[in-house]
């Protein structure tokens, strides 16, 4: 027997190749819009490639669905609402929300290599977080369906419609779970269009929906570009619009809406200040740093992009971020050690420099550790500027990329001045180990969601949404079922 | 933890522990200046959050050691096995089969290198010493009243004598977590002190029974008072009580020898012992211990495994490893 | 029902071959000595039972208790005939007594911590997946409601429906219970006050007769969906569905000792578990209504948690059966920089 000598010091022990394969996921050449119960070709004809943001292969043609093909998939689901889905008792419609979270379970290792073809993100993101919380929502709303007497809306409050529900590519599968779960467990039809360049694990949702047996209609997938969504949203046909996506195209879908009568839920951009106090957990709250701003990429609407931290303890904790930030591996989305994988597309990755552009000409100071960027694929290393005031571009806009900014405060009041200050308000974060401070904290941030001493937490069970220009509506736990019920 | 505050932190110590000594069992007066000042230090360290702790130690469970990755953790971890026997039933027998395996793990392959260190209570170090003569396997040897502490000083430094004068490299202490529980911090602190003075060349290995000092926060204090103190290194468990070692108690203890050492210069290792048994649990305080502390760390002189099943499964890992073919432990010597 | 001979001839039986296998299939005596006994065995192996030539004969199942995971006999070695409405015995049932009680309480609350400080998701996954497993068996419970209890086939298959339905249902609850009865409670001062529900611990059931299964899903799993453990007296006269209950339960991932599934003499138990200073709480709805007060007095030795209600098993449950083995708990802490 041979063996490898080493007499070398710990420092040549890389990690070496850990791939996951991708022989477990089949992906078709063409993809049809799920209309119906069934795969449709789009009346147009029309398709467009799905790549691969780590490589830029070409992974899948999808359909473009045009105004047609909206018009069909509404109809479909105005018929299920009326004449199948809409009819069904709870229990039964639980049994069926069971069945998906059951195969979504099951199939969970095809859906997280998908995803992270599709979309960029690593393996053990899409392995460990956005595959299981998924097959919770369903989990969790099917136990819903047949009690929604005891959910604070009345003794038996109906459901709205068919809702036209357009979701982004940032977490494909998990929104498109976000969006499904309730609406179905209330009653609801689904007309879903998931984001131009993350489709494919809708499609096989699809694929899981039509084999869990759902009456045809109830869900239909229609795959496209911007103009398949704003064609959805101003669909005569529609009850309720639900949205995800940026701030920008929120606005324009709340005029469209406007008038309408249609019911309307918004979950929008966010800037959300991560505020680090002298007596925080020190190690603990990096973390908390890096999993508010890097987990995803941040691509994150609820990412932790600007870093409050106490004067005092400013300089002993950046040292210790940079330390931290410089053991992240950046790379092959399918490898098991991954934790930076790549930017979703060209145009994301255009804005993010534009806005580091931005920063550096501002003046703040711009530190990235030491990485390899593939040569192939949308990359970008992750990022850190310091000496960033309210005032700097980099502190006000969201930029939606692996890229924090940091700045300073000296008291409670002006941390909450300073996180308070933008017009969005959807998340924040607070570490310190004085249990009054974080009610106190939380009692005044204005933010739909606050994490103490955790960042990026999700469950089924726990409403989440904004404040001001980061949308209306909840979605999760008990009052997220408000937006598809008829109260 | 600042460089400044380390340094002042010990200089306090020292003037506490010497008006103390100056009035020897004056745990009253003479020493209360000291607990109280090392409690304002320990006490304010930054808090420990479990639920964050255990969250890093999962996250960082997920990482995939492949081939030749694996191969080398594989080897280096043998390398680090302090190999033990501390049972009451020990003989002359046992800790010859313990130190021929320490020698030569795997018989079959002379090129598995030998273990780190053979751990044995002190009235056997002499044989053990022996038995590895020539060899580069070091005799480690617990003392102070090991594993409950629960002696006196003098009872202790005696014990401490038996080990160093029978020849033992590596001395294996306990601190008294009893006094530790109560705040008698200084009390712990001399206690070290003076074992670490009564080791002479001999480096001084610092128990701090994790699984009783039951939060993380304590863990966190308790190592910085045996850094304080002169321990060469940390060590997590007797062996003797459940849990033994775990991956959040590791992590915060990777992070404390990481942080003494930004703020001192001087690098003390980290021992894990007690309930590893898998290459795969020791894998993953590998991993733990380079992304946590750094690669300067993954060495014997700064890394340890208690262990003594293990050592056959890192041999069998390594046999699938190098042939492809799953191993079973008939192929493997016990000792 | 025949009370100290059948019992020592159960006993007997016991101590001997599976209960239930007492009957005259010649294989328990066969010695193989003399000419009959061959000639027996050679019938025997032809399948010439009873039932006629080559006929099958059937194994039969033996009914236990299930205590901790396990399905032990009961340690006083009794049994008795279940047996369908014409009194035909349908197998030889442990008869628990109250030792086996009291191992049950040890083993139930051995479970609480572990049960209790599940997520509820955890909580809500497991029971599903013990509906999975009711689903697969429905035609065995069904041929068991039909035999033990005599009800027509059509009606057994709809309880068992039924039966399955409302577990799915209970699975569905364990994490919402918090956000249906807990509160954030807006209270006059500076401090952040908030209302948890959390279970009680070991709470004692007594299943009602009828509907078998039905009747026995719906006293059993409002009180485990919310991580309380359970001790539970079947029905006497109907046990076989409890005892398969019991088979389903150990088979998924219910972990050892939430459910303890007690067959024997309601009268003999119920007093006991009603005065055990163990168990936190207790559900008489299986008592007969002449002892309930009685058995209530009992239960007052520690302040138990008592309930007792005749539903109408066909119609859909609310959650009182939760909320009666539901603590509140509140919690104060002041809000300040």
């Amino acid at each position: 027997m041979t063996s490898v000598s080493t007499t070398t010091p710990g420092a040549d022990w890389e990690y070496a190749p850990a791939p996951e394969s991708r022989q477990i996921v089949t992906i078709q050449r063409e993809y049809g819009l799920f209309i119906g119960g069934e795969s449709v070709p789009p009346a147009s004809g029309e398709h467009f490639t799905t790549l691969n943001p780590a490589s830029e292969e070409p992974l899948a043609s999808v359909a473009q669905a045009g105004e047609a093909d909206v018009g069909r998939a509404v109809a479909s689901a105005r018929e299920a609402f009326e004449t199948s889905w809409g009819r069904l008792p709870g229990r039964e419609r639980a049994k069926y929300l069971y069945r998906i979270a059951r195969a979504v379970q099951e199939r969970a290792r095809e859906f997280a290599v998908l995803e992270s073809l599709d979309n960029g993100k690593p393996i053990k993101e899409s392995r460990d977080v956005d595959v299981p919380l998924a097959a919770a929502h369903f989990f969790y709303h099917a136990g819903w369906a047949d009690k929604l007497g005891y959910a604070g809306f009345g003794p038996d409050p109906r459901p709205v419609g068919v809702a036209g529900q357009v979701i982004p590519w940032n977490f494909p599968l998990l929104m498109a779970a976000w969006k499904l779960a309730p609406a179905l467990a209330t009653g609801n039809t689904c007309v879903l269009k998931p984001a131009e360049t993350t489709p494919l694990t809708a499609l096989l949702l699809a694929e899981v929906i039509a084999e869990a047996g759902l009456p045809p209609g109830t869900v239909n997938v229609i795959t496209g570009d911007g103009r398949t969504g704003a064609g959805l949203v101003g669909h005569p046909g529609i009850d309720k619009v639900a949205f995800t996506g940026s701030t920008e195209v929120g606005k324009q879908i709340q005029q469209t809406v406007a008038g309408t009568g249609k019911r309307l839920t918004l979950e929008l951009g966010g800037k959300a200040a991560n505020v680090i106090f002298d007596d925080a957990p020190i190690d603990q709250a990096v973390e908390g740093v890096v999993n508010g701003i890097f987990f995803n990429q941040g691509h994150v609407c609820c990412a932790g992009s600007r870093l409050l931290l106490q004067e005092s303890v400013a300089d002993a904790v950046l040292d210790r971020l940079k330390r931290r930030l410089a053991t992240l591996r950046l790379g092959d989305p399918l490898d098991k050690n991954t934790d930076i994988g790549a930017i979703n597309s060209r145009q994301q990755l255009d804005k993010i420099e534009g806005l580091v552009a931005a920063g550096e000409a501002e003046g703040a100071q711009r530190w990235s550790p030491p990485c390899q960027l593939p040569a192939r694929g949308y990359w970008f290393p992750p990022t850190v500027f310091s000496g960033v005031s309210q005032s700097h571009k980099i502190a006000r806009e969201e930029i939606f990329g692996p890229v924090l900014s940091v700045l300073t405060f000296r008291t409670p009041e002006e941390a909450v001045a300073k996180a308070n200050n933008t017009p969005y308000g959807l998340s924040a974060g607070i570490w310190t180990e004085k249990g009054s401070r974080i009610l106190w904290m939380a009692g005044r941030l204005r933010a739909g969601v606050v994490w103490a001493n955790t960042y990026n937490r999700f469950d089924p069970a726990s409403p989440f949404g904004g404040y001001q220009e980061s949308g209306f509506g909840r979605e999760g736990g008990r009052a997220g079922l408000a937006a598809y019920l008829d109260a | 933890m600042n460089a400044d505050a380390v340094t002042g932190a010990a200089g306090v110590v020292a003037a506490g522990v010497t008006a103390g000594a100056a009035t020897p069992g004056a745990a009253g007066s003479g020493m209360v200046g000291s607990d109280a000042a090392l409690r304002q230090i320990l006490h304010g360290l930054p808090g420990v959050d479990q639920v964050g702790a255990q969250e890093r130690a999962a996250s960082l469970a997920t990482r995939s050691i492949k081939r030749e990755a694996k191969l080398w953790a594989l080897e280096t971890a043998v390398r680090m096995v302090d190999l033990t026997t501390l049972e009451g039933a020990d003989t002359p027998g046992k800790v010859r089969g313990l130190c021929a395996k320490a020698r030569h793990p795997d018989p079959d392959d002379p090129s598995v290198p030998p273990v780190a260190a053979v751990c044995v209570y002190p009235d056997l170090v002499a044989l053990a010493r022996a038995e590895l003569a020539g060899s580069e396997v070091a005799v480690a040897s617990v003392a102070t009243a090991f594993p409950s502490g629960r002696a006196s000083l003098a009872v202790k430094l005696a014990d401490v004598a038996d080990a160093v004068d029978a020849g033992a490299d590596e001395v294996d202490m306990v601190i008294d977590r009893g006094a530790f529980l109560a705040g008698r911090y200084a009390q712990v602190y001399e206690e070290v002190r003076a074992v670490r003075e009564a080791c002479g060349a001999a480096h001084l290995k610092v128990i701090l029974e994790t699984a009783e000092l039951a939060t993380l926060d304590n863990t966190a204090r308790a190592s910085w008072l045996a850094m304080l103190a002169g321990a060469d290194f940390i060590k997590t468990s007797t062996g003797k009580v459940t849990p033994a070692a775990t991956p959040p108690v590791a992590l915060v203890m990777l992070s404390a020898v990481r942080d003494f050492a930004d703020a001192t210069g001087r690098r003390v290792g980290v021992k894990v012992a007690g309930g590893i048994r898998t290459a795969k649990d020791a894998i993953r305080y590998l991993v733990l211990v380079r992304e946590i502390a750094g690669p300067e760390w993954l060495t014997p002189e700064l890394f340890r495994i208690g262990a003594s099943s293990l050592l056959n499964d890192l041999l069998m890992q390594r046999s699938k490893q190098l042939t492809g073919v799953y191993a079973g432990p008939d192929y493997f010597t016990l000792d | 029902m025949p009370d100290r001979p059948a019992a020592g001839r159960a006993g007997q039986a016991a101590k001997t071959a599976k209960a239930g296998k007492t009957q005259a299939s010649g294989k328990t005596r066969a010695r193989g000595d003399r000419p009959a006994d061959r000639a027996a065995v050679r019938a025997n192996a032809r399948g010439d039972g009873p039932g006629g030539a080559s006929a099958r004969v059937d194994v039969r199942k033996t009914y236990k208790l299930f205590i901790g995971g396990a399905f032990p006999r009961s340690e006083s070695g009794r049994s008795y005939p279940a047996a369908g409405p014409d009194g035909a015995v349908l197998a030889h049932v442990a008869m628990a007594s109250r030792k086996d009680a009291r191992d049950a309480v040890v083993a139930a609350r051995k479970a609480v911590a572990g049960w209790a400080g599940a997520t509820a998701y955890n909580r809500g996954q497991v029971l599903y997946r013990v509906a999975e497993l009711l689903q697969g068996r429905a035609a065995q419970f069904t041929a068991e409601s039909v035999a033990n209890e005599g009800v027509p086939r059509a009606e057994a298959e709809r309880a068992v429906t039924e039966a399955i339905d409302r577990w799915v249902w209970y699975a569905g609850w364990p994490d919402k219970v918090a956000q249906v009865t807990g509160s954030a409670n807006a209270v006059a001062g500076p401090y952040f006050n908030f209302s948890v529900p959390e279970p009680t611990g070991v709470v004692a059931v007594l299943a009602p007769a009828a509907p078998g299964l039905l009747g026995l899903v719906s006293v059993l799993a409002p009180v485990i969906a919310t991580g309380n453990t359970a001790v539970v007296v079947a029905s006497e006269t109907v046990p076989l569905p409890a005892v398969t209950l019991a088979e389903v339960l150990a088979t998924s991932d219910v972990p050892p000792g939430v459910v303890n599934i007690l067959t024997g003499r309601t009268a003999e138990l119920a007093p006991v578990l009603a005065a055990h200073m163990d168990v936190n709480a207790i559900d008489l709805t299986g008592a007969a209504a002449a002892d309930r007060a009685g058995l209530a007095r009992l239960a007052a030795g520690n302040v138990k948690r008592v309930h007792a209600a005749d539903d109408d098993w066909a119609a859909p449950p609310g959650p009182e059966r939760m909320l009666a083995f539901l603590e509140i708990k509140t919690v104060w802490h002041p809000i300040g920089i």
